[in-house]
Parts: C-alpha cells; structure tokens; sequence
C-alpha cells in the first residue's frame, strides 16, 4: 500500500529516499512545492499587475499655429476618447450646451449637433461620421479621437491631420519637416537641418543617441530609416509614439549633439569633436538629458513635466506674467460657463500688452490651455532670471484686486549659494513687497478696491527674484465683469504702470545678484 | 507524473487566479465609471462634556475678508492634544452654522490633532473639508490662517503646524494655499494681524 511505503522511508536520509523510488512513481515533494510557490507568486504578480497596474494615461497631443497643447484621452467602449470642447477650445471661441435635445457646440459661427449613443453627427446641418457612439460625461462631450481626422475641418474650415497610432493631431500647416546629410570630414558629422526651431530631449545610450520631440510638430521624411553608409555613424530611424517624436542616430562611437541657427540645425559629432563656436552641446558621455538649445523666441511651455527648463545665461524678459492654473486644474469656478483659468489667460494676454507698450519685455508663461506645475513656473521664471514674477489669479468672492507677497513657510535650508527651493524667495521678499505696494498705490489711484496681504500661494516661495500674485475679483457682485475688456485693462495698466514706475528698483536690483 | 492532490491544488489557484483577476478588473470599471464621493455626511463628534473655559477663536469673515477675535465659551478637557481638537471643532461648529461668516462645507470635520515637541502641531483634516472648500486665494488663506491662529493663540509654545487631509499631505486646500509645507506660526499670526486689519 502506498501509505505503508511512505511510512517505511520516513526515517532514510532524503538522499537515499530519492535514490531508492523506482522509475516512473512520480516527482519529488519539493519539486511539486516548488510548483506550488511559482503558481502563488505568479497569481500575487498578476493581482498586482491587474489591481495596481492602471494603464498609464494617454494623451493627445495637438499642434497648430495658435498653440500646441496635451490633451488626456479616456478609454470608454474599447476606443480611445477626447473631449471635443478642451479640443477646439484654444483655437477659437467655443462654447457647448446641454439639454434635452442634444449636446451642441458652436465653434466660432460653426454648429454642431451630437445625440448621446449615436455615431453620426450633424455640423452645420450636414451628415459627419465619428465612427463611434458619442458620449456624454458631466456635461463633457467626448468623441472618438479617430473621428478629429474627419470632423475638426468641419468646424475649422481647414485640414487636420492625424496620426492615430502615436497621438499627435496636426492642425493647419504646421508640420516641422527635417533633412539630415553626413559631412565628407573625418571623423564623419551628422547634420539634421530643421524648418523650424526645434528643442528635443537628448539621450545618449551605447551605441545610439536618441533626441526626443515632444512639443515640435516633427514629422516623418520620406522613408523613416536613413541610411548613410558610414561604419560611425550607419542610420537614423524616425519614429513616433506616446504624442512624440523620436529620432534615434545609430553610432558605432560615442557622439554628441550640438545646436545652431537658433535651434534649426543640430550636428551629430565624435565627442572629442570641439563643438562649433555659439552653440550648446550636451555633456559628452551623458546618459541623462543633456542641456538643451536656446528656446525659440516666444517659447510655450510643455505640458510634460519631464521638459527641461531653458538655460538663458542673460535675461530676455524683464516681466514674467503667469496664467495660473490650466489644463486639468480649472482654478475657482467663477460661473457655471466661467472658470478661473480663463480669466487669468484673458488677463496675462492683456497684461503682457499693457507691458510691452511700456517697453517692458515680457514672457506669458501660460498662453493656451495646458498643464503646467509650479514648479515648473518657477524654473521658467528662475531659469529666465526676469526681475519680475507675477502671478495672475481670479475670483469671485470679495471686491477689486488683492496683490498677494510669499507667506514663507517654516525653515530654510540653505547651503553656501545653494538657495532652499521652498524659501527661496526669502532674500528677494523686500523687492517684491516694494513691488506689492508700488501694484497697490496705482490701484487706489485708479480707485480700484486693493488689498496688499501675504499669502501660502506657490510659486511665489520658489522664485528668486521680485514675485508677487493679483488676485482680481468684481468690484460688484457681478463675476462676468471679470470677463469685461475694459475692467481688464483697467486692472492690467495699473499693474503695467507701477511696474514700469519700480523698473530701475527691480532691474537694479537683479543686476546686482551674485 | 504529477499527484492527484498537486494538480487538484494547481488547479483551484488558477481558477482563485482568474477569478480574481476578473473581480479585480471589475472593481477597477466600477470604480473609474462612479463619481468620487465628494462630501462626508458624518455628524461631527459631540461636544466634550465638563467645565466650560473662556477662550478666544480667530473667526474668518468672508464679507470683509477678515480675521477676528471672537470670545467663546467651550468644555475643554485637561489634555493639550484634546484641547487644541476641541477649539479647532468649536471653531468649525461656527463654520458649519447656516449664519456662517465663512461657510464650510457640509461634513467638513477636524479629524484630529496632534501636538509633537518640539513646538510642532499637526491638524489632520477629512477630506470633506477639503474637497468642499471653496477656491480662491483669499478664501483659502482665511480658512488656514484661522485655524493656526486660533490654535497657537491658545495653545502656547506651537512654532510651526502642518495641515494634512485624511492624514495625507496635499498639495493644496483647494488649488491655492499651499498644504505641502509645514506653517510658520510667526509669518501667519502676521498674516493674521493684516487679515484682522480688513480691507
């Protein structure tokens, strides 16, 4: 009896029990546990992989001469979706309305009918296919991505171009093309010359160097492999995918990329090649990001927080105006059709007029509807070493305008001339009160209700020079005034002019920073 | 040739796998397809019972956009930790009144606090308070300062405090007072000295 046998070897050495069980009488015990531990570990992994591994989020990203913008896709029906209103939004004037009859949007004087769950649409009273139901969330008209080919030049009246597989919609002629041609020198240099200023990521791994465009409307050339019939330097291949473009240079030695013609062109060289006189060049050897070209001359932020901040070794504008909020975060909702990241875009666009018609330079940190962390504000502002940083806000509640200085928080943590990120507004704080108080006094002669108060609002703690935040509200009840032009110029040439007033103040005072 | 029983035990894991997987996957639907809760209804703890104390509340007054001094009379416990919960939970019974100067949302509740020598104070917050909170600069930093002010005003020795929400940090209160750092108290009884000024 098998139980008898069993019982009969408990007591022989493992080693002995194994040699003694005859052919054919199955696997040894630690060998089936051993089976049994695998099938748990791998049951462990895939709950982990199915209850945690979320998909990683995609996104679309779009490019057109007004602005280029990331936009979040959601998954519904085994398709990809995207909201059709965020889409057009910083294209045009847009709105949507909801009710018993439909979702319907008007883009500039272009309508458009859409019926929950059906897959057709009527825009401008004709027939468009969106080869998919239309959805309906919270208000948010969502339609497939792969309808935007077929259905955005109904509204725009122009082409639009999509490219499906990697996320990237193409909107107008906008498209930034590319050649590239191997020198006759020894050692051979790689030259892509661009039709537009460009500004990728750069990564060196062995035996290729990849440059990454995320915010270039970089498209294919001819054929995507390139070949140069060269040991050094072999191919280049373009590719696309996740709302990118990549260009991978193949290289039998290490190489380096330097760029020219204010970022049009970009040569592949030997690392021990020195690098052409005026232009920047990634640290040889680099497996990381390397330092990339001069931004081109009205430079829109990424939406990936991954994008570098610009190195500029001098400042090229004097004022940085910040749109707060934007993309996913809405700010304060001022109204059932107003939100606050609208207003502030409104009020940077007019700022920034009012700035320059005073000769004041100035970068707009937020000009369209994207995502932007504070802390990537405050690298750009940091990174363009402005002498002011300010931060437009708005809302609802309270009266006229409130001009808001950095509440620090607790502690600092400086070493030597390495400033603490959360404090680092400390040494500045003076400056920007002085500014604060100028902003104020201009307000009250205008007889504009102001407030000066310090607040725990980031940036402003993270930036270096003069900061401060305008926080506009109504001077009534009424929340659409803060839509009104003329209330936003009002506003916008009192904060031009008491800024122009401290220029010397806070120039000089930049000037003098170590 | 693999045992009976091994094959049989194989054989219920997979199938405990798969099924699993399958209830994972639909949680995970259901979850993504139904709207985040955002309010929590839970009545707020009733008042401790004992002794009254005389004690000064800091009291947002969104009409003005002021802070002010605000005498009451409250049970206080002899514990530090549960007088400084207690004052915050007075505070926000004003808050929670249908005449409140500063409104909060409904299930807005102080979850606890917690006092840590040296001199640090951590009010932990529920997420009502947060996700209801109104947005905007001004009525934002009401909310913080009348908080830390009213506790550190009663509560001596407190240097700095630290809002956290459902015991997380959080960025923001509601997209602009800063939440990720820890407070100065000094910089924000400052702040409140502005804020008790008006406009």
């Amino acid at each position: 009896m098998r139980w008898t046998s069993r019982s009969r070897s408990a007591g022989v050495p493992p080693a002995v029990r194994g040699a003694s069980r005859p052919p054919g009488m199955g696997i040894p015990i630690v060998k089936a546990w051993a089976l049994i531990f695998i099938c748990i570990f791998i049951c462990i992994c895939i709950c982990a992989v199915v209850v945690s591994g979320a998909p990683p989020e995609k996104h679309l990203s779009v490019y057109s001469v007004a602005a280029n913008y990331s936009l979040p896709l959601v998954q519904r029906e085994g398709r990809d979706y995207v909201g059709l209103l965020e889409v057009l939004e910083p294209l045009g004037k847009v709105s949507a309305k909801s009710d018993s009859r439909g979702w319907r949007l008007r883009y500039n004087n272009v309508e458009g009918d859409f019926q929950v769950g059906n897959t057709h649409a009527r825009v401008q009273g004709r027939d468009a296919d969106l080869g998919g139901k239309f959805l309906e969330e919270n208000n948010r008209g969502l339609v497939p991505v792969t309808s935007l080919g077929s259905l955005l030049p109904r509204f725009l009246g122009g082409p639009a171009t999509l490219h499906e597989g990697s996320g990237r919609l193409f909107i107008g002629s906008v498209a930034t093309h590319f050649t590239a041609s191997l020198s006759g020198d020894n050692p051979p240099r790689l030259i892509f010359h661009f039709t537009a200023p460009v500004n990728p990521r750069v990564a060196t791994e062995p035996g290729a160097l990849r440059m990454t465009f995320s915010r270039e409307p970089l498209v294919a050339p001819a054929s995507p492999t390139l070949t140069f019939g060269n040991k050094a330097i072999p191919s280049a291949i373009y590719s696309e995918g996740s709302g990118t473009a990549v260009v991978t240079v193949n290289a039998a030695i290490p190489v380096i990329a330097s760029f020219s013609r204010d970022g049009r062109t970009v040569t592949i060289s030997p690392a021990s090649t020195p690098v052409a006189a005026g232009a920047l060049s990634q640290t040889p050897n680099s497996s990381a990001s390397a330092t990339p070209p001069p931004a081109p001359a009205q430079p829109t932020p990424a939406t990936s927080a991954a994008e570098p901040a610009p190195v500029a070794p001098a400042r090229r504008y004097f004022a940085v105006v910040d749109a707060s909020h934007g993309g996913d975060d809405h700010g304060e909702t001022l109204s059932n059709t107003l939100l606050e990241k609208d207003v502030t875009v409104a009020l940077a666009r007019s700022l920034r007029q009012e700035l320059e018609s005073r000769g004041i330079p100035t970068l707009v940190l937020r000009d369209s509807d994207a995502n932007l962390s504070v802390d990537q504000r405050a690298i750009f502002a940091n990174a363009d070493h402005a002498a002011i940083y300010i931060a437009l806000h708005a809302a609802s509640s309270g009266h006229g305008v409130r001009v808001y200085t950095a509440l620090l928080p607790w502690g600092s943590d400086d070493r030597g001339t390495f400033l603490s990120w959360s404090t680092a507004q400390h040494a500045a704080l003076p400056l920007s009160q002085s500014a604060a108080n100028a902003v104020a006094a201009e307000m009250q002669r205008r007889q504009i209700p102001v407030r000066t108060l310090t607040a725990p609002l980031r940036p402003l703690n993270n930036v270096i020079g003069a900061a401060i935040a305008v926080e506009v509200a109504p001077q009534g009840s009424d929340s659409s005034q803060l839509t009104a032009p003329d209330y936003q110029q009002l506003v916008t040439s009192a904060v031009a002019t008491a800024i122009a007033a401290t220029r010397d103040q806070l120039g000089g005072a930049m000037r003098s920073e170590p | 040739m693999i045992p009976r029983h091994f094959a049989i035990a194989m054989s219920v894991l997979l199938i405990a796998l798969l099924g699993l997987s399958l209830y994972a996957w639909h949680m995970r639907t259901v979850a993504v397809s139904l709207p985040a809760a955002s309010t929590d209804t839970r009545p707020l703890a009733p008042p401790v019972a004992g002794p009254t104390e005389r004690v000064t509340l800091f009291v947002a007054h969104d009409n003005d956009g002021s802070l002010r001094a605000e005498a009451a009379q409250i049970p206080l416990p002899s514990g530090r930790q549960q007088r400084a919960e207690e004052l915050l939970r007075a505070l926000l019974s004003l808050y929670l009144d249908k005449s409140s100067p500063h409104a909060l949302g409904s299930g807005a509740e102080v979850r606890s606090v917690f006092l840590v020598d040296p001199g640090v104070a951590v009010i932990d917050l529920n997420s009502a308070f947060a996700d209801t909170h109104r947005s905007g600069v001004l009525v934002e930093e009401l909310t913080v300062a009348s908080l830390i002010h009213t506790i550190s005003a009663n509560t001596p020795d407190i240097l700095k405090v630290k809002i956290l929400v459902d015991g997380k940090e959080r960025d923001t209160l509601a997209g602009h007072a800063d939440l990720s750092a820890f407070y100065d108290v000094t910089a924000v009884n400052q702040l409140a000295t502005q804020l008790r000024s008006g406009p």
